[in-house]
């Protein structure tokens, strides 16, 4: 049964990653990638990793996921891109090249260490978690491999606050908190006028006549959707329109 | 008292940081009589500390004191101190006696000039580095006044450097100098490297007793010593700039130029004797040949001068190479005794020149004079004193010491001596025709010349038509006559006649440590040549008064303009600079700039090549920097691949 | 057969690595901010993936107590990116990445 759960999770996370990268529109790709995270939770659940799988699918696909598509949605950027070209020079081939590199390095390595993947087991896996160490499966009352999703909690729990990881646990709290007020301090409104990003030439390797024709076009189809923003941004625009609308 | 030989040159430094702070104040002519007041006092101690000298037996007579230690560097440990000997106080004496007299002259001389106190601060520095140059313990507190009197005469003779002829002539005397200084450095450099000290205290007793130095050493050492000593007492080729340093005001032609700074050769050569002495023969023989060479060929080139100073910087370049003759033959004492009585009669008729180009307006040029004693009676006696001197008549004292000096010449060469007397007899010749054309015969001022007005000949502005010469004012003449009196009786300071009256000999003999070369011709010869020298001389005094006095015709033919530009040397030195030498000087400048510069540059553009090639990869693309870091990750794990083992 | 295959760790280190890649590559191809971040998502998902996977087979549960602790970071990290992007975009509806390009040299 494993097998078969493995196949299946393994092409919807193929699946969902290829779609990510291949999709134009980005609310797609996004979708996509809600796809990969719940199939990697499969896995996860898989490997006897309950609690994660959980987690997974709470934080990833429910939060992390929904954040992008906010943030999509404010920004408009709900166009496609063309994909076809892309503007910086070599840059196509290069990855594809780099990637490739990379599958049969990867090859390499596996066909290295066949038969013998991991090494020696850390010491601290020798104890359980009741011992401040780490092992699975702390309790050795059940000698056969039943399910028992409540253990893996109760060791996570146990061993996160052991000595080892309550220090790093201590610190995560301080990167929520500076995460969330950098995130306000970052997307406030600027008081007063915004001087334009400078407009010199692109650098050599940037070749590029396609955008720019798009940029007209979704200029104009945009300046009705940001009217409902604030003002004080688009006083380039406004008198345009003005103008546009007096003639 | 001999412990009071600091003072002698403390006195003239506090002469010139007083005049240095309070001369223009002082004005004139205080600051000349505090000049005056400061080297008369170095020359009552330097009395004080002779007088204690002579007290004590000749062994005891070598002082030295050290005031604190200089530089100490490692094994270089130099102190400040003085050495007061025999030697060292000869020459004080007579370089603050005349130094003294001196001074009282230029209070009348620089009257009315506007930087009356500057000439004076300038003259006490520099009897203050003189006194440093003859009193050190060590060669480098000597170098020290050497350089110390250099710099002195360029200033003193760039005085008047408005006029840039003046300027010029001080630079020349500078660098000319310069060159006999690196001889002295090198000389030095041998001297520590060799003994390990620069104290003359321990070079001689190294020298003498621990035989320190090999023959090769000492002979190049000697060489260098003389390439110094012929810088700064203007023997060929570095005469140059004597005749030159005439722009200078007529004092400093007297102090420096005469009696006290060009002795500094003669002095270095006669304090190193040890060494000389130990030095291979063509070393001391190039001595005395080129001293030889020198006083002939300025001897030749006084005959054709028009200016009085000129023909007495030439006589004095002259008569300095007598004095290196004396010192190649090894007869020190002849060159010393020729020293002081050269200082006292030289001095003399330069003063004499000075109150004469005083009297005259400042008219240099000797054709326009005549007939000047009525009209300035001291000055033309004591100048015929110093002229009776340095002819070599008797009982005058250049007669005793160019004698000793001929001796020493037919001691070392036969030839020599015949042409030292050549010399000597155009010595006669060039200062008595000197003497008849400004003081006997014609006069040839007043008289309008060629175009000129009645007006233009009244230099003195009185409403005649005739500049009057007159009489200068005492605080000039009374050096005069002192200067005058010294130069007639100094010759009692070693007369020849027997041992007991050789006191020259007697006092300077604990500083030669028996180097001094004994005369071995027989008392017969020594009259013999004597007879000669008196008729040389008389012959070159009527051969003078025949044709200037008589029949002025022949005077061109003898004066050829040849020797009246000393034989093209100095003319052809200044072409060779200015045309070839300049040429490689600008060569050099050139390979500075392109080579060296160049190459620094060069770095400098090549950087920059090499990073604006280096700055295409700061695209600013975000892409691109992610592909670049994606490449070096896949690089490194290629390397940590390759180094597995399947 | 497929039925009783034993899945050991090399099938899911395989799976990971082809993950990583796509999510690599992806991240090198798509001019889209926000797409860029889901595919440094994907790689993180990769990476987790990874250390389950030798978790169990080393019987330790480091292995996911780590991916525990990347997954806070990754929250974090797309918090303030996130961020970033808003406040640099926001005036530029249609937006590559390519244009944020000011520091150049």
């Amino acid at each position: 049964m494993e097998a078969v759960t493995f196949f299946i999770a393994a092409i919807v996370s193929l699946a969902g990653a290829c779609g990510v990268v291949f999709l134009r529109n980005p609310v797609h790709a996004a979708l996509s990638l809600v796809a990969t995270l719940f199939g990697v939770a499969i896995h996860f659940i898989n490997l006897e990793a309950y609690f994660l799988a959980a987690v997974q699918v709470i934080v990833y696909a429910g939060a992390i996921v929904i954040l992008f598509l906010f943030v999509i949605m404010l920004l408009g950027v709900d166009r496609a891109e063309s994909i076809k070209t892309d503007p910086i020079i070599g840059q196509r081939q290069i990855a594809v090249l780099a990637v490739g590199g990379i599958l049969v390095l990867g090859a390499l390595i596996g066909v290295a260490f066949s038969g013998d993947v991991t090494g020696v087991p850390p010491e601290s896996a020798q104890k359980s978690t009741y011992e401040g160490g780490t092992a699975i499966n702390s309790d050795h009352v059940h000698a056969d491999d039943e399910i028992r999703p409540d253990e893996n909690i109760k060791n996570i729990g146990r061993a996160l606050f052991s000595t080892r990881y309550v220090f790093a646990l201590e610190i995560t709290a301080l990167l929520l908190t500076i995460g969330v007020v950098g995130a306000v301090v970052l997307t406030r409104r600027p008081k007063g006028e915004l001087e334009p990003l400078p407009d010199d030439d692109p650098p050599a390797i940037y070749q590029d006549d396609t955008t720019n024709l798009n940029v007209e076009v979704t200029e104009e189809e945009h300046s009705d959707t940001t009217e409902d923003l604030k003002l004080n941004e688009l006083e380039i625009e406004a008198p345009d329109e003005t103008e546009v609308s007096s003639e | 008292m001999t412990n009071l030989v600091w003072l002698i040159p403390a006195f003239p430094l506090t002469g010139f940081v007083l005049l240095l702070v309070f001369g223009r104040r002082l004005g004139e002519p205080q600051a000349g009589w505090l000049a005056t007041a400061t080297v008369s006092g170095s020359f009552l101690s330097a009395l004080g500390v002779f007088f204690g000298m002579a007290t004590k037996p000749p062994e005891e007579r070598v002082y030295e004191i050290t005031l604190f230690e200089w530089i100490p560097s490692g094994e270089l440990s130099v102190g400040l101190g003085f050495l007061a000997d025999p030697l060292s106080i000869s020459m004080v004496l007579f370089v603050t006696g005349v130094g003294a007299l001196i001074h009282m002259y230029a209070i009348g001389y620089m009257h009315g000039d506007p930087n009356f106190s500057k000439f004076f601060l300038y003259l006490n520095l520099f009897v203050f580095a003189m006194l440093m140059l003859v009193l050190g313990d060590n060669l480098l507190i000597t170098f020290l006044g050497w350089e110390g009197v250099g710099a002195c005469s360029y200033f003193l003779i760039s005085f008047w450097h408005e006029e840039p002829a003046n300027a010029t002539a001080g630079k020349k005397a500078f660098v000319t100098n310069r060159v006999g200084d690196w001889g002295f450095m090198v000389a030095m450099f041998l001297l520590f490297f060799n003994i390990g000290s620069l104290k003359y205290s321990d070079i001689f007793s190294s020298v003498i007793e621990a035989d320190a130095l090999t023959q090769t050493t000492a002979t190049g050492i000697v060489a260098m010593l003389f390439i110094g000593a012929a810088g700064k007492s203007a023997q060929f080729p570095l005469y140059l700039w004597l005749p030159d340093a005439m722009a200078g005001p007529t004092p400093v032609s007297a102090l420096i130029h005469a009696a006290t700074m060009v002795t500094s050769g003669v002095y270095l050569l006669t304090r190193m004797n040890p060494v000389l002495a130990e030095a291979a023969g063509w070393s001391i023989d190039m001595i005395w040949i080129i001293g030889l060479f020198t006083a002939l060929f300025a001897a030749t080139a006084a005959v054709a001068q028009n200016d009085i100073k000129k023909v007495l910087a030439y006589s004095t370049v002259s008569q300095l190479g007598f004095m290196f003759v004396a010192v190649g033959s090894g007869l020190y004492v002849a060159a010393i005794f020729h020293m002081i009585t050269h200082a006292f009669f030289k001095a003399l008729l330069f003063l004499g020149a000075g109150s004469v180009i005083h009297g005259m307006h400042h008219e240099q040029d000797m054709r326009k004079y005549g007939a000047l004693r009525k009209a300035m009676p001291i000055t033309a006696f004591t100048f015929i004193i110093g002229w009776l001197a340095i002819a070599g008549i008797p009982p005058f004292s250049g007669f005793w010491s160019k004698d000793e000096v001929l001796l020493a010449a037919w001691n070392e060469n036969k030839v020599a001596w015949a042409m030292l007397l050549l010399a000597a007899i155009m010595t006669a010749f060039y200062m008595s025709r000197l003497v008849f054309m400004t003081f006997f015969g014609e006069k040839k001022w007043g008289i309008p010349e060629h175009g000129e007005t009645e007006e233009e000949t009244d230099t003195d502005d009185d409403g005649t038509h005739q500049i009057t010469p007159h009489e200068s004012p005492t605080v000039m003449w009374i050096p005069l006559v002192i200067l005058a009196g010294l130069a007639a009786t100094a010759g009692l300071l070693n007369l020849p006649f027997s041992y007991g009256t050789k006191h020259l000999e007697h006092w300077l003999e604990p500083i030669l440590f028996g180097n001094e070369v004994h005369v071995t011709a027989s008392g017969q010869t020594k009259w013999i040549l004597a007879i000669i020298a008196i008729v040389g001389a008389t012959t070159g005094v009527l051969a003078a008064a025949f044709v200037y006095l008589k029949n002025r015709s022949l005077a061109k033919q003898i004066e050829h303009s040849v020797l009246e530009e000393a034989w093209r040397f100095d003319s052809t030195v200044s072409n060779f600079m200015g045309g070839p030498g300049r040429k490689s000087f600008e060569a050099t400048t050139l390979f500075d700039q392109k080579i060296i510069d160049g190459a620094v540059n060069g770095v400098g553009k090549v950087t920059q090549r090499i990073s604006t090639k280096m700055r295409s990869l700061q695209t600013g693309l975000i892409r691109s920097y992610a592909l670049g870091m994606f490449i070096g990750a896949v690089a490194v794990i290629a390397y940590f691949v390759s180094r597995m083992g399947f | 057969m497929i039925l009783g295959l034993s899945i050991g760790p090399e099938y899911y280190l395989a799976l990971s690595a082809l993950l990583f890649t796509i999510g690599a590559g992806g991240l090198l191809i798509r001019r889209n901010p926000l797409v860029m971040f889901m595919c440094i998502e994907l790689m993180l998902n990769a990476a987790n993936l990874a250390f389950i996977s030798f978790g169990k087979e080393m019987e330790d549960l480091g292995g996911q107590l780590s991916v525990l602790f990347v997954l806070v970071v990754a929250a974090a990290e797309v918090v303030i990116g996130l961020a970033i992007v808003v406040a640099v975009m926001r005036r530029r509806p249609k937006a590559s990445i390519d244009e944020v390009s000011v520091l150049r040299g």
